[in-house]
């Protein structure tokens, strides 16, 4: 017989839109830490951004920071209680937008914290503007003719950015098919174990659909999820251990 | 215990080791540097953690985690790093937590320069940040205030859970006093508030508590009125007779007191209020002020006069309220006390 | 009550000069302060710091008449003599200083500071024999117990250096009282 469990940290329902990869996000994190032993000591870190609806649903200890400070913030967290695990939780244009800055130094400063970014290629919780990860040609609200990089750039690889600094972990998941999703989950556990291990700054790129704000039924996003934006931004390990992963 | 020679910014920057500082985040800014110099040296030597930040919404983002986290934590800056400040700070407010913030004021709009100014009076007595909360605010006059008033500022944080800016200037922060240091006390950053993990209770949120509170709006304007009402401090010096009184704080009311004794031995009976808290505003340090004093003279080292408008709204305006502008250059109490004899004169 | 301003080319020791004088008095039990020239005025090369010595609280660190000049160079003879108060007392250090056309009124003290300096193989000490010179000068504290204030002042900064206390005792003895 099968049985339906939900795990513990997911106290009530999420707040997410429908086919939003948020909810699956945010159970393969319960999963990990509850497994890990860790759902007691947990402190997120979130900033500003659909992320930042798990405050009331994911049973762990969270501070909310101004939008784009999560990662100085847990930083200020970890370094008075190295004991917890301090994570922080965020969208792309919170983590790579507004708060690039404070999420790259972190790194730089190989702070001990894991740091988990999902990457839906919007702004979703204001309705859909272009985000530094909206692909090239992409139609958003606020490129309605389609991302022109020539005006605005390319989006931001922050897998690029990171892949040779001297940090615990890096990669870049997706929850574009059952696949990845299971690939995704051994991301993120690896990312908590290398913050338990001591080993430095760890993050995870998530790959997640917006259908709402793609304007695209669910089924159309995860095939646009699992081809044109993993083409873009190629999902893997590339950090592992402390070793870049070369291939 | 021996005095000890001390510039302003290191005695500052011990005087908050001693008063618990767990955590510093912040980033270089003349004239407040040396409180990172000092503390990235001393600071971790005395068991506490010392980062220097990206930027200065980093350093008041460390600041609010370990604050959160129930630490006593502190950052420091001046004038265009005391602006990037204020989004934390607003944060930090609405959370409800404790911190200590430091604005050695330096002159200018933009980037203005290095020397002394109280120019960000305004800025660190109305919020500063966006929404409804207030920052008690202390001045230090001199180098051994500097020290005394970081353990009051941390204490009075925890106690109403709110920031405190300790509101300094490049001319202290630069001067040498001889300074007598409190004991180092230890803090427990386990309070009931804390995030440390729920460690089997229930999960906490740390955020606007707005979210959380019925009647949200009665509630804060309850706290503000607390601290409205118990918190304001001042020195006066010889105001229950004087004709002219002088109100200044920090640096130039260092002056005006110099001013005093110049006017009284020539016979002209002049007083000084020194607010010392500036929020709240010592409103009832003028109920002991001379009923029929002629004039108020507020006596600020800024461009723009913005002290006087708290003068005048502390006194309802009955008397007149003129303001002596330092500007650039700091004013001579010669100048202050011919100043005031013109009002007296009017 | 004593102000002095201390003033000259950077690298000549003003700061440190005030400071052992600042430092000294603390140990003495007087009320001290020690302002440091600062921003636009010390581009130029010129540094210089201001205190104010008294037995009662010091109200305002600043002033505009000095009882004491040490000037360690000429522009800073020639630009802060008028501020020294009549019967006040500038100390010049006369290897660099020609205190010629000098105004009157006030008592100055010749002292071949950064010469004594030299021949005494501590060239960084100058701002001693200054020093020296000026609290010789004024009465202040007796010379040779400042002298064991500017050990200890140096001791207590991991740099003790018996030339420094020669420096200074020569310096007193120019002024004519050490």
């Amino acid at each position: 017989m099968n049985e339906k469990r939900t795990p513990k940290l997911l106290v009530t329902e999420n707040k997410f839109c429908p086919g939003c990869g948020h909810g699956i996000i945010n159970r393969i994190l319960a999963e990990v830490l509850e497994e890990a032993g860790l759902d007691d000591m947990a402190i997120g870190s979130l900033a500003v951004g659909c992320a930042c609806l798990m405050i009331d649903t994911f049973g762990v200890d969270w501070v909310q920071a101004p939008h784009g400070r999560a990662a100085a913030l847990a930083c200020g967290v970890k370094r008075v209680r190295p004991e917890n695990f301090v994570f922080t939780y965020q969208g792309d244009g919170d983590a790579l937008g507004i708060g690039f800055s404070e999420t790259m130094y972190a790194a730089l400063r190989n702070e001990n914290i894991t740091a988990i970014v999902v990457n839906n290629g919007i702004f979703g919780m204001t309705g859909g503007q272009m985000a530094p990860t909206t692909l090239p040609g992409q139609r958003t609200t606020t490129c309605p003719a389609g991302r022109d990089a020539d005006l605005t750039g390319q989006p931001l690889n922050i897998i690029n950015q990171m892949k040779h600094l001297p940090i615990g972990y890096l990669a870049r998941g997706s929850v574009g098919s059952f696949r990845e999703i299971n690939k995704l989950k051994e991301y993120i556990r690896a990312a908590v174990r290398n913050q338990m291990d001591g080993c430095g700054y760890a993050l995870v790129e998530v790959l997640s659909p917006c259908p709402t704000n793609w304007k695209m039924p669910l089924k159309a996003a995860l095939q646009r999820l699992d081809t044109q934006v993993k083409s873009f931004f190629p999902t893997g390990e590339f950090i592992k251990e402390g070793e870049q992963i070369h291939g | 215990m021996p005095y000890k020679l001390m510039k302003g910014n290191h005695a500052l920057a011990e005087a908050a080791i001693r008063s618990g500082l767990a955590l510093f985040g912040g980033y270089p800014i003349t004239p407040q540097s040396e409180i990172l110099e000092y503390l990235s040296d001393h600071l971790p030597a005395a068991g506490g953690v010392f980062v220097q930040a990206e930027s200065e919404l980093a350093g008041i983002n460390m600041v609010y985690g370990a604050a959160a986290a129930g630490f006593r934590a502190m950052t420091s800056s001046s004038g265009p790093g005391f602006s990037l400040l204020q989004e934390g700070i607003s944060y930090i407010a609405s959370a409800e937590l404790p911190a200590v913030i430091v604005d050695v004021q330096r002159y200018g709009s933009g980037l203005g320069d290095i020397f002394q100014a109280q120019g960000d009076y305004w800025m660190a007595t109305r919020g500063g940040g966006h929404g409804d909360y207030r920052t008690i605010v202390f001045a230090p006059a001199s180098v051994q205030e500097s020290v005394d008033m970081m353990p009051l500022a941390f204490d009075k944080a925890e106690q109403y859970r709110n920031p405190c800016l300790i509101l300094s200037d490049a001319s202290i922060a630069q001067m040498m006093e001889p300074v007598l240091l409190p004991e180092k006390i230890a803090c427990n950053p386990d309070h009931d508030w804390a995030v440390r993990g729920k460690r089997g209770q229930a999960f906490k949120r740390v955020t606007s508590t707005m979210y959380y509170i019925a009647d949200f709006d009665a509630y804060i304007k309850k706290k503000y009125d607390t601290i409205q009402e118990n918190e304001q401090r001042w020195e006066a010096v010889q105001v229950e007779d004087a004709d002219v009184v002088l109100v200044a704080y920090g640096i130039s009311s260092r002056i005006c007191k110099e001013a005093v004794a110049l006017a009284r031995a020539k016979g002209f009976r002049l007083g000084l209020l020194r607010p010392i808290t500036l929020w709240p505003f010592p409103e009832k340090g003028f109920a002991a002020v001379n009923p029929d004093v002629s004039a108020y003279l507020s006596v600020e080292l800024c461009a723009l006069p913005k002290l006087a408008d708290d003068v005048r709204l502390a006194t309802g305006m009955n008397v007149p309220v003129s303001h002596f502008l330092g500007g650039a250059h700091t004013p001579s109490s010669r100048a202050v006390v011919e100043a005031a004899a013109a009002l007296l004169n009017q | 009550m004593v102000r002095v301003i201390c003033a000259g080319f950077g690298g000549q020791g003003v700061l440190t000069a005030g400071l052992v004088l600042a430092e000294v008095a603390m140990n003495y039990g007087k009320k001290v302060t020690w302002v440091p020239s600062y921003g636009s005025e010390m581009r130029g090369g010129t540094a210089s710091c201001r205190l104010r010595i008294r037995d009662t609280e010091i109200l305002n660190p600043f002033f505009e008449e000095a009882d004491l000049l040490i000037a360690m160079n000429q522009n800073s003879l020639d630009t802060l003599q008028g501020q020294v108060v009549q019967d006040g007392v500038i100390v010049s250090n006369s290897t660099m200083v020609n205190v010629s056309g000098l105004r009157s009124g006030v008592r100055v003290v010749e002292t071949p500071a950064t010469a004594v300096a030299a021949e005494l193989k501590n060239p960084r000490g100058a701002n001693l024999v200054m020093l020296g010179a000026a609290v010789a000068a004024i009465g202040l504290f007796p010379a040779e117990a400042f002298a064991d204030g500017i050990d200890a002042y140096f001791a207590g900064k991991g740099h003790g250096n018996p030339l420094n206390r020669a420096c200074f005792l020569r310096g007193a003895a120019t002024a004519g009282r050490g």
